[in-house]
């Protein structure tokens, strides 16, 4: 069969777009440029929501970009069961658009965080972590200024009940998100969204001292091939 | 309101003009006056008066920086030296690198976030005009003593203005330094050091060739930041209220700036550029001069076409102002539209305000009538240039002869050994590095903590041939050598910055350097200005590194006492296959560990003598700069060679804390013995020395290296265990060093 098609959305202001693209070559998956002001998914089997500062992260984070026109196409394909990944501003995106429960605001510390975290798999049951261990700790960095997740009372219990939780902070929270949230998923588990940033730990030679990042993109593929 | 236009000028010749409210000389005045055969109108006043600026002209440092070129070093990697924005360098496989530091330091004690984070957004758009790809960022800064209460007014909001800014720009902060000393606390020092990436044939330059080209303001409109003085010249000669309140220090919005380098990164691509100049300092006033003086002479600039953010803008303003993430271009008309679309694309604004000429002269014109009519070599390249006065400071000697000899040796080796480690300037600087991205891009090899910042060049740039080549970065300076012995101290910046690319396995290529000093009029500044620039040219002739570029800044100093001269020095180096690198520290148990160089009793300015004594006398270490080469040679052979498992530069604090800081790496120890008197093999800092590990089996012939070129190596022990042990003198577990290591800086910023 032909390679999997991971589409990678750049909104002016995102960063991590490159690195996405680089993460995805590396497992032989094909990367697609996904424009924010373009009405076209391009026909991906995926799709990857890059971090950095969409929109300068001016009046919220993520809350302009959820209403550009690719977001048009983007959020009624997700529910339906497009496989989506948002990591950091990816991840903020998502909950601006609802895709995702809660939000994520300012850091308790009120500063930007840039470390390599330990984070423990609680769930393996979605497109993008079906290649980890249940409970498996990995480390990924974390790099945010606004990455502490909340949501109300009754949204917490219902994600936990429903095994919603993706990720769990280990050996330290870096924001002060609830339950040491990191990462969730929604309750079909083709979107997921997570602070931490899988693409900067793909290789040996760069990034964070880890390549725990892989598993995320050896997941989807797995997800695609057996879909 | 009346326009101040060349024929105004001409029917008012005696109209007096507020030359000296805009730092201006009589002297200065007058030949304005000369060149022009007419008194100047306000807004050529503020062109020539910016232009002719200390920043702009470099009129008081400009005879002795022309040693860099007179004693530099013969290379062939130098592809654009000084002079423009930023120096290019041949790095090899096609690739260039362009790289500059620039200071940012008066800014950033009036308002430390958006003076510091401004500071990282000019020298990003210094890179991207040279044609490059910013690729990564460095700070070195200089606080007041860390207790002191303005640093912890200053200190938090450079940090986060560097932060904000450089994290929104996506460009990973992969090094530099923190240091504090209270001849800081009115004078913080904030110096930005940029480094892009370009293919060898794409270099751009700021010129504006070819008559009938148009000439294009892209980016952030133009509002009232940053403009300073010309609010002087707006009230003096339009005497209205409104202008006269003006913010001094420029707003940064890093969003556009992103936009901007993705911008014009397409622009380049799609080969529509003749010519590009970034606005910094002097904004319109300085762009338009040096593009016109650079390319065909002329150019004709409709002021009124200037995009503003506050309408009631005078031309005398929108000339001086410092408006924030602003380029210019030279496009050939029918690049356009092509031009014009990609700008759209990415939601920048772009504006045709003028067209190159061949009449020789910068005219420009608002609301039709000519306010401006000079020859524009004359403001960008014939400014003044003064031969200050300088001699040897009055307590020069008295302060050389008062050494540390005499200061009573620590009984308790351990103990010192804390000390210093926990002291804000050897305590770990995560505080402020955790601040900042170091991933984003993923090309960062090495970062902070680390000795040199490294980056693979092959992956820099989507779509560029592959290569297995790295560059490495290195900033560092040290106030309190220099003050000591301005010349030996700046040799020794370079000296230090040098070895800790060296010992990532990188081949040192080429300097970058902010000359951070008190006031020019001072004669005893000037002469610790004469003296560190002959030392570094002098220094970088003798290790074959030639300066590409940087930057002076003048005037830090409060009431007539100066902050220590302070020669920042960056040093970029190549490494042929960046897998080689060398990673700091020690990475594994069971190496043999050593000690490359030789050590004196050498503690004129030294950590321990601030530490521990609160003294500054004597002499600083030697420099030697040839033993510094040699040094240099066998750790980027024995990289190449694959022998060493890592290493790390000997520098302030010595030895102690070169092996503390090698434990804390990665939480491995190590057992040591000295074979010297203990106090001074720890804590001396004589130069040209590095730490290593090497496999056993390896060692022989990493000995052998050293014989050959002559490295002193002395076999100190093996790393491994959960301790540091220094055989009869201390121990310290790995866990109390980190705790020492890491506390010191949360325990003063929260």
């Amino acid at each position: 069969m032909s390679a999997a098609r991971v589409g990678v959305v750049t909104f002016p202001g995102t960063l991590d777009d490159q690195d996405a693209a680089r993460a995805v070559r590396l497992v032989g998956a094909e990367a697609v440029p996904l424009w924010h002001a373009d009405h076209d998914l391009k026909g991906v089997d995926a799709v990857f929501l890059p971090g950095g500062f969409s929109y300068g992260d001016y009046l919220r984070c993520g809350a302009i970009s959820r209403f550009a026109p690719l977001m048009e196409e983007l959020i009624p394909a997700a529910r339906a069961g497009l496989p989506v990944l948002g990591t950091c501003n990816g991840f903020q995106i998502l909950c601006e658009a609802h895709l995702l429960p809660g939000a994520l605001t300012r850091n308790a510390s009120l500063h930007y965080v840039c470390r390599d975290q330990r984070v423990r798999v609680e769930s393996t049951d979605t497109a993008w972590t079906n290649a980890f261990e249940q409970g498996q700790e990995i480390t990924l960095p974390v790099k945010h200024g606004e990455g502490r997740y909340v949501a109300s009372a009754e949204t917490l219990a219902e994600i936990e009940a429903n095994g919603q939780v993706v990720f769990r902070y280990v050996g330290g929270n870096p924001n002060g998100a609830m339950n040491d949230i990191a990462g969730i998923r929604n309750e079909a588990g083709n979107i997921v969204g997570l602070m931490p940033h899988p693409e900067h730990a793909v290789e040996e030679l760069v990034g964070a001292p880890s390549t725990d990042g892989l598993g995320f993109f050896t997941s989807i593929l797995k997800k695609l091939v057996n879909a | 309101m009346t326009t101040d236009s060349v024929k105004r000028a001409e029917s008012t010749p005696d109209e007096p003009m507020p030359f000296a409210e805009l730092g201006m000389k009589q002297d200065e005045y007058d030949r304005v006056k000369e060149i022009l055969g007419r008194r100047p109108t306000g807004s050529e006043l503020a062109i020539y008066s910016v232009m002719w600026s200390e920043h702009c002209s470099y009129k008081s440092s400009k005879v002795h920086l022309k040693q860099f070129a007179t004693k530099a070093p013969k290379s062939d990697a130098l592809l654009v030296g000084m002079g423009e924005n930023a120096g290019v360098v041949d790095i090899g496989d096609g690739w260039a690198a362009t790289f500059k530091i620039e200071s940012h330091n008066h800014p950033s004690y009036v308002e430390p976030h958006q003076g510091a984070a401004t500071g990282v957004g000019g020298i990003v758009r210094d890179i991207m005009s040279m044609g490059a790809r910013p690729i990564a960022v460095m700070d070195a800064l200089r606080f007041g003593g860390a207790h002191q209460d303005d640093t912890r007014r200053v200190l938090p909001g450079v940090v986060e203005g560097i932060s904000h800014y450089g994290n929104c720009l996506g460009l990973p902060n992969i090094g530099g330094e923190v240091a504090f000393d209270p001849c800081y606390i009115g004078n913080p020092l904030v110096n930005a050091l940029c480094v892009g990436l370009l293919r060898k044939d794409q270099i751009k330059l700021a010129t504006a060739p070819g008559p009938g080209n148009k000439v294009v303001l892209f980016g952030a409109s133009t509002g009232p930041d940053g403009i300073g003085g010309a609010s002087v010249l707006a009230s003096a000669t339009f005497e209205d209220e409104s202008q006269a309140k003006r913010p001094a220090v420029q707003v940064g919005d890093p969003f556009m700036e992103k936009l901007l380098i993705e911008c014009c990164l397409e622009l380049y691509a799609a080969d529509v550029v003749v010519g590009i100049q970034d606005l910094g300092a002097a904004g319109v006033s300085c762009a338009t001069t040096e593009l016109a003086a650079k390319g065909t002479g002329g150019m004709h600039v409709d002021l009124n076409q200037v995009p503003l953010r506050d309408p009631s803008l005078r031309p005398e303003e929108i000339l001086m102002s410092e408006s924030q993430e602003r380029m210019m271009a030279v496009v050939r008309p029918s690049d356009i539209p092509a031009f014009m679309a990609i700008c759209a694309k990415w939601d920048v604004p772009a504006t045709v305000i003028g067209e190159v000429t061949d009449t020789g002269r910068l005219v420009m014109t608002w609301h039709g009538e000519t306010i401006v009519d000079i020859p524009p070599g004359t403001a960008a390249d014939d400014g003044p240039v003064y031969e200050r006065p300088f001699h040897e400071p009055a307590g020069q000697a008295a302060l050389n002869a008062d050494t540390p000899d005499a200061l009573e040796r620590p009984a308790d080796l351990r103990a010192t050994l804390l000390q210093l480690l926990g002291s804000p300037n050897l305590a770990s600087k995560a505080w402020v590095t955790d601040q900042y991205d170091r991933y984003v891009r993923s090309n960062t090899v090495l970062a902070q903590p680390a000795d040199a910042g490294m980056l693979r060049i092959s992956e820099a740039i989507a779509g560029a041939e592959p290569t297995t080549r790295g560059i490495a970065l290195s900033t560092d300076g040290n106030g309190r050598y220099a003050k000591l012995d301005p010349y030996a101290g700046a040799q020794l910046a370079l000296a230090e910055a040098y070895r800790n690319v060296a010992v990532t396995g990188a081949k040192p290529l080429a300097v970058t350097n902010c000359l951070n000093f008190g006031s020019p009029e001072d004669p005893e500044v000037m002469w610790q200005f004469a003296e560190a620039v002959r030392g570094l040219a002098d220094a970088c002739r003798t290790l074959g590194v030639p300066v590409t570029g940087g930057n002076v800044s003048f005037y830090n100093q409060t009431g007539s006492t100066a902050i220590h001269p302070t020669p920042v020095v960056g040093v970029l180096g190549v490494i042929d296959d960046v897998a080689k690198r060398v990673p700091t520290g020690f990475v594994a148990e069971g190496l043999r560990v050593a000690l490359l160089g030789d050590t004196a009793a050498e503690f004129g300015g030294s950590e321990w003598a601030h530490v521990a004594h609160g003294h500054l006398g004597g002499l600083p270490p030697e420099a030697d700069l040839e033993a510094e080469r040699s040094l240099a040679t066998v750790l980027v052979e024995a990289a190449r060679r694959g022998l060493l498992e890592g290493s790390h530069d000997l520098s302030d604090g010595g030895l102690a804390i070169a092996l503390a800081e090698a434990c804390l790496a990665r939480g491995i120890g190590a057992t040591v013995a000295l074979s010297g008197e203990p106090f001074t093999d720890l804590f001396s800092e004589s130069a040209a020395r590095a730490l290593v590990a090497v496999r056993p089996e390896a060692f022989d012939e990493f000995a052998a290296l050293c014989a050959e070129h002559e490295v002193p190596c002395y076999g100190l022990g093996v790393t491994g265990g959960e301790s540091l042990v220094v055989q009869d003198v201390l121990e310290v577990p790995v866990s109390e060093l980190r705790d020492t290591h890491t506390g010191a800086l949360p325990a003063i910023f929260g």
